[in-house]
This record gives C-alpha cells, sequence and structure tokens, in this order.
C-alpha cells in the first residue's frame, strides 16, 4: 500500500506527467462536450456563402463546401481516440500474448514466434494497409482500427519478450517454481506485477503509433467512407487547394489536434517512465 | 557471424515471399471483385464494351486459369520484372513507371533518414543532462517527432510557399523544363523543389532520434560502469563519450524498426508536395483504381524497406564489437 502512494506522490509531482494529462484530458473532454456546442453534423454543408474564415457563427470557419470545421474537428477527434484505444489497445494485446509466451516458453514456440515477429516487424504497415484498404468499398473507423492494430504488435511483442525473459531467469520466479506453483499463476502473480509499469509505457506509444498511422491513411484517402477523420480534413484541405487559397483554417486545427494528443502522449510516457524508474528521476 | 546473417537473409527471404503472397492474396479474396471495381469506375459504354473490357481485365490478372496455376503464373511473371500494365499511364508497364519516380525517393528520402539520425544523435547526447537545453529545446523535439509528416509538410508549404513565396511547392522541378537534364537550369529547379519536403522529413525523425538518444545517454549515465568511472575520476568528456558509444547500438536497431514509419511519412510527405515519387504514384494509383501500379509500388515499397534493413544489419555487425568477435549482440536475434 505504501509503494502505491509512493507512486502517487511522484505521479503527481511530475511535471510532464501533469502537463500530458492536462492536454489529453482536456481533448478527451472536447470529444464528449464538443458535439453539445455545435448544432451541426460534420459532413453537411452548412454555410450557404462557402468558405469562410473564423466567425461568432462558424468558431474555425468553414470549408470550401461550406461545412463546419469545428463540427469537423470534434467529430474528428472521436475517430481519433476511437483508433488509438482500439488499434493502440488491441495491438498492445497482440503484442503482450505473443511477447510473453515467446519469453516464457522459449525454445521452439519462442523460435516460430519471433520469427513471425520479425517478419510482420519488417513488412512496413502503412504499404500492407495501402493495398486492403483499397480493396475496401466501404471502410469504416472499427475496420481500419482492427488492420492497424495487425501490423503495430511486432515492436511491442519484441521488447516484451526480452523483458520476459530476463524476469523468467529471476531467483523469486524459480523460487515460485519450487514451491510448486503452476504456470499461469508464476505469469499472473510473479512476472505480470513486475512489467506492468512496463506495459503501460508500451500501450501509451501503440495508442499514438495507431493515431498516427490512421492520419497517414487518411491523408492518403483511404480514409473512413462514412465519417469524418482529422486526417481525411487534411486530405480534403489539400485536394481542394486549401494551401493555395491560403485556408489556414481548414489545414491548421486537425493537424494541431493530431499533434498535441501524440506529443502529450510522448511526454507522458517519459513522465511515468520516471515515476516508475527512480533512477531516472529530475535531480 | 555467417551465422548471423544466414539467418537474417532467410528471414527476409520469407519477408519478400509472404509480401508477394500478400500482393497476390488480397486483390483475390478481398470483398468484391476488383475487376467489377474497376469496370464500374470506368463506366464503360455499352454491354458490348463491358464484355470486352472485363475479359481484358480477366486474363490481365489471369483469372482464367486454375488458382495455382494463378500463383504461379504471378511468380514467374515478378522474377521477369512484369507487374502488369498501368491503367492510369495506359499503356506503360508498372515496372516502368515505377522506376521513373524511384530515383526521387532516393533523392528525398536517403539524406533525410542518414542527416536527421546524425544530426538527431548529436543533439540528443549533447542535450542529456544539460539542464538549459532540456527544458527548452528538447520539449520542441518532442512536437516534432509527435506531428504527423503530411501537417508538418503542409504548414512548410504554407510558410515558405504561400506565405512567403520562397520556394516552389509543387513537383520536383518547374514546370517549364520539359525534360529533365543534367544541367544548372534543371539542377537549381531541382534543389528548389527539394529543400521543402527534405526538410519535412528531415525536421520529424530529427526530433524522434535526440528525444531517443538523449533518453538513452541519461540511462547509460546512470549505469554501474558511468559511476565505477566517475569514482576512479575519469573525465567527463570520456565517460560521455562511452555513454554515446553504448547508446548508439540502439539507436541503429530503432533506424530499423522505425523504416517503415519513415516511408510512410515520405508517401504522405510526396502527396502534399505532389513530388513525383512512389507516394505520388499510390496517389494516383488509389483515384484511378490502378490496381496493378498499387500492387507494384507495394512490392517496391517492400523491396527498398528489406535492402535498407540488410544495410542496417551488416552496419550493426561493423558497429557493434560483441557481433563482430562472434558474440551474440542484443541485435544478433
Amino acid at each position: 500500500m505504501k509503494k502505491k502512494n509512493e507512486l502517487l506522490y511522484f505521479a503527481l509531482r511530475n511535471t510532464k506527467l501533469r502537463i500530458g494529462l492536462i492536454i489529453i484530458l482536456f481533448f478527451v473532454a472536447l470529444t464528449f462536450v464538443g458535439p453539445l456546442f455545435t448544432t451541426f453534423q460534420p459532413l453537411d454543408y452548412v454555410n450557404p456563402r462557402g468558405p469562410e474564415p473564423p466567425s461568432g457563427e462558424y468558431w474555425l470557419g468553414t470549408t470550401m463546401f461550406g461545412q463546419d470545421v469545428f463540427t469537423q474537428v470534434v467529430y474528428g477527434l472521436r475517430a481519433t481516440f476511437f483508433v488509438g484505444l482500439i488499434g493502440g489497445g488491441l495491438g498492445t494485446l497482440i503484442g503482450v500474448v505473443v511477447g510473453f509466451t515467446a519469453g516464457y516458453r522459449g525454445g521452439v514456440v519462442d523460435e516460430v514466434l519471433t520469427m513471425i515477429t520479425n517478419i510482420v516487424l519488417v513488412i512496413p504497415a502503412l504499404a500492407v494497409l495501402l493495398i486492403i484498404a483499397a480493396y475496401l468499398k466501404v471502410r469504416g473507423v472499427l475496420v481500419e482500427s482492427l488492420f492497424i492494430a495487425c501490423f503495430a504488435w511486432p515492436w511491442a511483442a519484441r521488447a516484451i519478450r526480452a523483458q520476459t525473459f530476463s524476469l523468467r531467469t529471476r531467483e523469486f520466479v524459480d523460487l515460485a517454481k519450487l514451491t510448486g506453483m503452476k504456470d499461469r499463476k508464476i505469469i499472473f502473480t510473479e512476472i505480470a506485477p513486475n512489467m506492468l509499469s512496463y506495459l503501460v509505457l508500451v500501450f501509451i506509444l501503440q495508442f499514438g503509433g495507431a493515431i498516427l498511422t490512421a492520419a497517414a491513411l487518411d491523408f492518403i484517402g483511404l480514409g473512413p467512407t462514412d465519417s469524418i477523420s482529422l486526417g481525411l480534413m487534411m486530405n480534403n484541405a489539400v485536394l481542394w487547394g486549401a494551401l493555395l487559397l491560403g485556408m489556414w483554417w481548414w489545414f491548421l486545427p486537425p493537424g494541431l489536434a493530431i499533434t498535441a494528443i501524440v506529443g502529450a502522449l510522448y511526454v507522458m510516457n517519459v513522465g511515468l517512465d520516471e515515476v516508475f524508474n527512480p533512477k531516472l528521476r529530475e535531480m | 557471424m555467417g551465422r548471423y546473417f544466414r539467418r537474417k537473409i532467410a528471414i527476409y527471404l520469407l519477408t519478400f515471399f509472404i509480401a508477394v503472397s500478400i500482393d497476390w492474396l488480397i486483390p483475390r479474396f478481398m470483398p468484391g471483385n476488383p475487376v467489377d471495381i474497376m469496370l464500374a469506375r470506368m463506366g464503360t459504354r455499352g454491354p458490348a464494351a463491358a464484355e470486352a473490357m472485363r475479359s481484358y481485365f480477366v486474363q490481365a490478372f489471369g483469372l482464367d486459369v486454375p488458382i495455382g496455376q494463378q500463383y504461379l503464373n504471378f511468380w514467374n511473371a515478378l522474377l521477369h520484372g512484369d507487374l502488369g500494365r498501368s491503367v492510369y499511364l495506359f499503356p506503360q508497364p508498372v515496372t516502368k513507371v515505377i522506376l521513373d519516380a524511384v530515383p526521387y525517393d532516393i533523392a528525398l528520402l536517403v539524406p533525410a533518414i542518414l542527416l536527421s539520425w546524425y544530426a538527431g544523435n548529436k543533439f540528443g547526447a549533447f542535450a542529456a543532462r544539460n539542464k538549459r537545453l532540456d527544458n527548452t529545446i528538447l520539449p520542441l523535439g518532442y512536437i516534432l517527432t509527435a506531428t504527423p509528416y503530411m501537417w508538418l509538410a503542409i504548414l512548410l508549404a504554407w510558410l515558405f510557399g504561400i506565405v512567403l513565396r520562397l520556394l516552389p511547392i509543387s513537383g520536383a522541378y518547374s514546370y517549364a523544363i520539359a525534360q529533365p537534364g543534367f544541367n544548372w537550369t534543371f539542377i537549381s529547379s531541382f534543389l528548389q523543389h527539394w529543400i521543402l519536403p527534405f526538410a519535412s522529413l528531415f525536421l520529424v525523425g530529427f526530433g524522434g532520434w535526440a528525444i531517443g538518444m538523449r533518453n538513452m545517454i541519461i540511462y547509460e549515465l546512470e549505469a554501474d560502469y558511468s559511476h565505477y568511472l566517475e569514482a576512479l575520476g575519469a573525465p567527463r568528456k570520456l565517460i560521455r563519450r562511452y555513454a554515446y558509444r553504448n547508446g548508439i547500438l540502439p539507436q541503429i536497431t530503432g533506424l530499423a524498426l522505425q523504416l517503415g514509419v519513415i516511408v510512410a511519412g515520405a508517401l504522405a510527405t510526396e502527396i502534399v508536395f505532389a513530388y513525383p515519387g512512389i507516394g505520388y504514384l499510390i496517389l494516383q494509383a488509389i483515384n484511378n483504381q490502378d490496381y496493378f501500379l498499387l500492387q507494384g509500388c507495394f512490392l517496391f515499397i517492400i523491396i527498398g524497406v528489406l535492402i535498407a534493413n540488410f544495410t542496417i544489419d551488416i552496419i550493426y555487425v561493423m558497429v557493434d564489437p560483441r557481433t563482430r568477435t562472434g558474440l551474440q549482440g542484443e541485435g544478433s536475434r
């Protein structure tokens, strides 16, 4: 119990963690509360005058076709967090299962799993996602997240395998084995608690990575066909010459939101690392 | 060491085999027949024309023979450098279309990857445990590495191309130049068009490597050997040099891990600047439902990444004394 309090103490004192958390919470809040502040739908053509810079009526201006940018950002954030949560979460889960199994079992199982990991690791995820997405006529955010997860897990699996490998040979695991503890119990009560902090860091990085991959995919024009996303907004902006027309309000907000979220995640990651690992704390 | 390379090559060959198989599988087993999609998108005139197009496409995809034979034919054609014909630039062969684009990718990617890696590592090592730099410039590193490539590209294009009107933001050289050639007009125009896409790739990479190296150095400076050296009274500079040499190894492995992400970033950046590399081809292929071209681009990306990975492996062995002397280093798996 004392350990937890100590961690919490360092967590609350850590500036990096605090800043990151505040930014993330702000955007999460915007995702939930934002739709209440807008009466428009993201894909509706609401401004009869077409493109207009930010004003009292349209907070972040309107697109080439008179769609409200603020509404698009708010609904796009929803897609972003969804991809991060599902894509990053599932990517972490696959990585944990593969890495754990490989590291704990060793032998042939390890050889095979490591080989699969290395193969998927080398294949550039976006290239495969491109040809898969190009053949899908209807694309949703869920399918996108699932596919991203399928190619995002290898580095996590590799890192977790290495961690499990080193934990497996520690004395306390040997002791547990000597006492006749079952494998599953050893994994959950002896090894997992020692890796928990590491898993949190992996999840945060997977979360951010999934968001960036989705943004790239959407930007290339293979994003969701039935809804809006931040990457798709940038795709539309570039496609319809927002750059040449100087319509900065169209392409600045979506990229800014992604950068802020992913940047906050990275900063949080370092902050958490310092909380978990006393050696890294600033003196 | 021979065993190490044999394993690596085996993995890469297997990866290539699987990638080619994916390339073959996806068009055939995805919902929706690509032939139908292509016909629908092309909006052929009249049933006779549609039928002619269909039989052409069925033949072109080689769909009129048993499935096993189709697979073998695919490999056979591939090994002869035949990736079909582009629909978007009909009747040019896909191989030629892509080979025309590859030099632009190399000109963009190789300098961006190498320079950002080198500069990022140097800067990160310099900034580590330096309170002032740590608090001022490293937050910038976090912002840079979190920036989606295309957004930074858009920002740079907007700032330097539209607001300041300093640099061109579209194409690889001026549209006034009819034929690329080895003359000053072309080279200066090429460089002007190259600088912004290069800068966006460089900056995102730079941030990531700087942060990685900074964290690595801090780990190393807290390691027992550093404290021991310190206790022995070794100069600070020497300790940091050892830390750098240790920190550089994971950064080399990191480069291999990041390749896919960097390539993806380059694709998006090329789209922003209408830079005629593979990324731009992919956009055209998607917009024109040019599946042969898309699949060809996929294969070329895989081949490029595999070659780059193998190069990094060789460099790793040369840099890491443990693998050099036959001991198993960290990257030897």
